[in-house]
């Protein structure tokens, strides 16, 4: 819907544009102002909180990539998220057991340094990606959407009923990963960390708009026909999206995973999955900032609305319901005006 | 006896308890005058598996009413039995609110995911129910109490109730996450019969029917099932209906008082293992159960039992230690100095209980479906993993 | 395995099968009809096994709690279409997913209020509790075998429904050309109310069916209501053909996974080890199937359009 935002906004030339930019940056702002603000009164929980949006926000941001620009509903974006939450679990539990991972072709015990970590997650959510996209986009529409949810169950079954990582009980990581220069278990350094890979996340997915290859992608969404006239095969274009898609969402399941220091089957239920795709709608579609505006509205309700009633959700589906019927801009639509359409 | 660095912050704050709470203290008469003991409890309080968490509180709650110490605060929040809120809470009661000690857990993958963060941290746990392997052996914890049992015992003892009844043959099942593996090791470890067959059921599944025609295809002795909370009475329900006739043994968490009136009188006969049962001969017990039923309006439950001896062994620590000094009361808290609802109670070295575990039969009294104790399966039961435990 | 086992097994299948078809038959209908994607199909399944619950717990009747879990979810379909989903048949398929997305939180979250979140246990009606011996000398819950007879009797009824009767070629019409039947003259808003209400009576029996064996719980909707997915896609979305065959491939895999998966595992392999990597398969096994059909043919088995 709104790809065309991300692409034209950096030029920057309509007074709307700069409106967005204005509405980003407050964002952006207001989600640091939030967890150094929470850090100088003492909310450690606070802190956490603000840590959460920004995770989820990277997780949402990866589904933007494949919703925002190609028009791709994926509906088992979970299955990334809980992929990067294994692998870090998984190369901690090891670390931390002094149980060597495998032996060959290399002695291979595991880690909890947070780079390789990343690495290794958002080459496990790539990798994983390639195979469940190259098998479902050979399908659109209603077709994609459900073959993507399928793929997300069958790893979601996968987790729960696979012994070696704990199952359904999930893995716990005793001691928060550890980054090099940083202690990660002060809440607000862990903050610092991941808000700053949240913003490369966006500056790269702005970058990536910008590119030969962003105008090809946003291409194949309106018109795969006309694309492969000039000789660019929309599946291949399409592919590549999903791909670093699910690599960046990997890498926020990994951090979401040294977050709360636990991985479960959970991370890649279709709920979630579900969850990333109303940040989306929440924050408005298609803006690239929709993600932490949807991550940190959705995550406000839940714990203002969540104080108030224990149904909070029931008053979360009116809302969502409201924002999908009547008011399709989300929040970054009502705050920068315009809705664009792609 | 008290540690010198927080001397100073102590006696401010003992001052202020002095003055407001002469009046209680004098009614305890002997306790010691010590820092008061914030307690943070983590439980199931919403969902499908509330009524266990409620029943801790509820237990818990009766114990620290009982004794009236102003010393000990309880702080109770609910899990939603989600592993992801359970580390926030315990993450927002240690590092917000500062608390001493944290209980309450009924899922061992929650415990997993609370109790070494929290033990690591300086923090005592001492668990309500949950007892995974893990946390008994290489990774216990000189912070860690289990005050319930190790969660092996209770499927040890169906394993040796269906040897001392002389079933050759059993058919057995657990749903496959590990509790449910853990089960059914745990009952091979003391069945010296036959395993007709050895059955995997998903987790949550609701319909039993393919596993009742396999059931009744093996024509084994008996069945040894473990399918903790709706599972357990969809399965019931479901078997009751197929008319097999085959002696049922299971552990308690099936056939507890919370649960029996949804199964109904399918339920009637089964034998269930525990190490508690509201017909226990003993004056702490024949309280508790009055004392609960007068104050509640309903029968105590397992957990219920569970929960209220965890907070007697909490008071019993507090009359006698200082929580400032953590040695003293890791100390106190072991010699677990308090007549427990269950009889004879003791600590292994592994900080988990060496008890009596029960036979028991459920039962139609007054028209109210309960449990009854039909046997002793085995006597002052330690646990399998103390030994790698090196503490 | 013995003969006689495997025949009780795959009756298990067909029972699970057919419930499945009642509840993706709703599914189907409404994709093919008004082209909507409804994620809140499970929670109409599950108003309908809390309305059994509800009147059978009152009257003491099953068959009056039957009839009630058919009209409430019914009326709960209509309402739902009036207010709600008719507004979003001209929307792109994500509006649909969220604004469904959005009335399964409400429903669920209402429904929990109203209940509480313990399960609720039906009985099954004395008349058809107990079990019966079949030719061959099966022993076979009565129940489930009428389970399985009233899903055919629905099958066969809606397959006259659509093929005979008016309201039938007004739906095959609208699958076939939306704007079509509009210019036919036919009044479009009824009949979708009409079949989106169809739709919702028959998630609701199910609902009340495998409740009274199961339990009746919130949430209860959610895991048939991907499974009744997985169903429509290897079907080929829109076609009620498709989903009979569909649900009943669906059963049948996921019941003969859970047998026979462990056993053929133990045949190489330590019996712990089988057994739990069996189970671990066999919980995967159906989504296995719908991704092999989709490979193979990714509009469905009898699809119209991919």
């Amino acid at each position: 819907m709104s790809a065309a935002e991300i692409t034209a906004a950096p030029t920057g030339r309509g007074g709307r544009m700069a409106r967005a930019q204005i509405v980003n940056a407050a964002l952006a702002l207001g989600l640091i102002g939030f967890g150094v603000g929470a850090w100088a009164m003492g909310e450690t929980f606070l802190v956490t909180l603000a840590t959460k949006v920004a995770i989820l926000a990277i997780a949402g941001a990866g589904l933007n990539l494949v919703l925002g620009f190609g028009g791709l509903v994926s509906f088992g974006h979970a299955a990334y998220f809980g992929l990067g939450g294994y692998t870090a679990g998984i190369l901690a539990h090891h670390a931390l057991n002094y149980t060597p991972m495998f032996e060959w072709p290399v002695l291979f015990e595991g880690t909890t340094s947070m780079p390789v970590i990343w690495l290794v997650a958002m080459a496990v959510g790539a990798l994983a990606a390639a195979v469940i996209g190259a098998l479902s986009l050979r399908t659109t529409g209603v077709y994609f959407i459900m073959i993507t949810l399928a793929f997300g169950q069958m790893i979601f079954y996968f987790a729960i009923s696979w012994p070696a990582y704990g199952g359904e009980d999930g893995l716990p990581i005793y001691v928060r990963n550890g980054f090099p220069g940083l202690n990660t278990l002060d809440p607000i350094q862990f903050f610092g960390l991941v808000v700053a890979l949240l913003l490369a996340v966006l500056g790269l997915i702005a970058m990536l708009a910008r590119s030969r290859f962003g105008l090809a992608l946003q291409a194949a969404r309106q018109n795969r026909q006309r694309l492969m006239a000039v000789g660019i095969r929309p599946g291949g274009v399409l592919l590549v999206a999903f791909v670093i898609s699910g690599a960046i969402t990997a890498l926020a399941g990994a951090l979401y995973a040294d977050l709360n220091r636990f991985v479960s089957p959970s991370m890649l239920s279709w709920h979630l999955s579900g969850e990333l795709l109303v940040f989306l709608i929440l924050g408005g579609t298609g803006r690239l900032f929709a993600p932490l505006a949807g991550a940190g509205l959705y995550i406000a309700l839940e714990h203002l609305l969540g104080g108030v009633s224990d149904h909070w959700q029931f008053f979360f589906g009116l809302l969502l319901l409201g924002v999908v019927l009547f008011a399709r801009g989300g929040v970054i639509g009502f705050l920068a005006g315009g809705r664009k359409h792609g | 006896m008290t540690g010198s660095k927080t001397g100073i912050h102590r006696e401010t704050r003992m001052t202020r308890y002095l003055t407001t709470t002469a009046l209680a203290l004098s009614m305890i008469g002997g306790a010691a005058m010590a820092e008061p003991v914030k307690v943070g409890m983590i439980t199931t309080l919403s969902g499908g598996g509330a009524s266990l968490g409620i029943d801790t509180r509820d237990g818990f709650m009766l114990a620290v009413e009982e004794a009236g110490n102003p010393e000990l605060e309880v702080v109770i929040e609910d899990d939603q039995q989600k592993p992801e809120i359970a580390v926030q809470l315990s993450d927002k009661m240690i590092q917000s609110e500062d608390v001493d000690v944290l209980t309450g857990i009924v899922w061992s993958n929650l415990a997993m995911a609370v109790v070494p963060g929290a033990t690591r941290q300086g923090k005592f746990y001492l668990s309500t129910n949950a007892a995974p392997s893990q946390l008994a052996g290489k990774g216990c914890h000189e912070n860690y109490f289990s005050v319930s049992y190790q969660n092996d015992n209770l499927h040890e003892a169906a394993g040796a109730y269906a040897t001392n009844e002389g079933f050759g043959t059993m058919f057995i099942m657990a749903p496959n996450y590990p509790a449910g593996q853990d089960s059914l090791s745990g009952f091979k470890r003391f069945y010296e019969g036959e395993v007709a067959s050895e059955v995997y059921t998903q987790l949550g599944q609701t319909d039993y029917a393919a596993e009742i025609a396999q059931i009744r295809d093996s024509g084994a002795d008996g069945l040894f099932f473990f399918l903790p909370g709706g599972m357990g009475i969809s399965f019931m329900k479901q078997w009751a209906e197929a008319g097999i006739d085959m002696p049922v043994v299971g552990p308690a968490f099936s056939f507890s008082q919370d649960i029996l009136p949804a199964i109904g009188d399918a339920a009637i006969g089964v034998k269930n293992t525990a190490q508690w049962s509201k017909d226990i001969d003993n004056e702490a017990n024949a309280h508790f159960v009055e004392a609960f039923e007068a104050k509640y309006d309903r029968l105590p439950s397992l957990y219920a039992a569970q929960g209220y001896d965890t907070a007697r062994l909490l008071l019993s620590a507090m009359e006698t230690a200082d929580i400032a000094d953590a040695d003293a009361f890791r100390e106190a808290l072991r010699a677990a100095d308090f007549d427990s609802v269950r009889g004879d109670f003791a600590f292994g070295p592994n900080q988990h209980p060496v008890q009596d575990i029960y036979v028991r039969e459920v039962i139609s009294e007054d028209g109210t479906l309960t449990n009854k104790i039909v046997a002793t399966a085995m006597e002052d039961r330690g646990d399998a993993y103390a030994e790698e435990c090196s503490m | 395995m013995s003969m006689l086992l495997l025949i009780e097994q795959l009756l298990n299948g067909l029972q699970s099968g057919l419930m499945l078809f009642l509840m993706a038959a709703g599914l189907t209908l409404v994709f093919g009809v008004m082209g909507l994607i409804n994620l809140a199909h499970g929670s109409l399944y599950m108003v309908g096994a809390f309305a059994c619950a509800g009147v059978a717990a009152a009257t003491g009747s099953f068959w009056l709690g039957l009839a009630a879990s058919i009209a409430a979810a019914a009326a709960a379909g209509a309402i739902v279409e009036v207010a709600v989903i008719r507004r979003l048949y001209a929307r792109d398929h994500l509006d649909q997913v969220l604004a469904t997305f959005a009335l399964i939180l409400i429903f669920s979250e209402g429904t929990r209020w109203l209940y509480g979140s313990f399960p609720l246990y039906l009985n099954v009606p004395p008349s058809l509790s107990g079990s019966v011996t079949l030719p061959g000398g099966i022993q076979y819950s009565l129940f489930r075998l009428a389970i399985i007879g009233a899903g055919l009797a629905v099958a066969v009824g809606l397959f006259l429904l659509i093929g005979k009767t008016r309201i039938g070629v007004q739906v095959r019409a609208g699958e076939a050309d939306r704007e079509m039947i509009a210019a036919l003259g036919v009044d479009i808003g009824r009949l979708y109310t009409l079949v989106f209400a169809l739709g919702a009576a028959l998630a609701g029996m199910a609902g009340a069916l495998v409740g009274t064996i199961q339990s009746v719980q919130v949430g209860m909707g959610e895991p048939v209501l991907i499974l009744a997915f997985v169903v429509i896609v290897i079907g080929g979305i829109g076609s009620i053909k498709g989903a009979l065959v569909g649900a009943l491939l669906v059963g049948l895999t996921d019941t003969m996974g859970r047998v026979l998966l462990p056993s053929i595992f133990d045949l190489f392999m330590e019996t712990s080890a089988a057994t739990s990597v069996g189970a671990a398969l066999a919980s995967m096994a159906i989504y296995i199937l719908m991704a092999l059909v989709l490979i193979v043919k990714p509009g469905g088995l009898f699809g119209a359009r991919a």
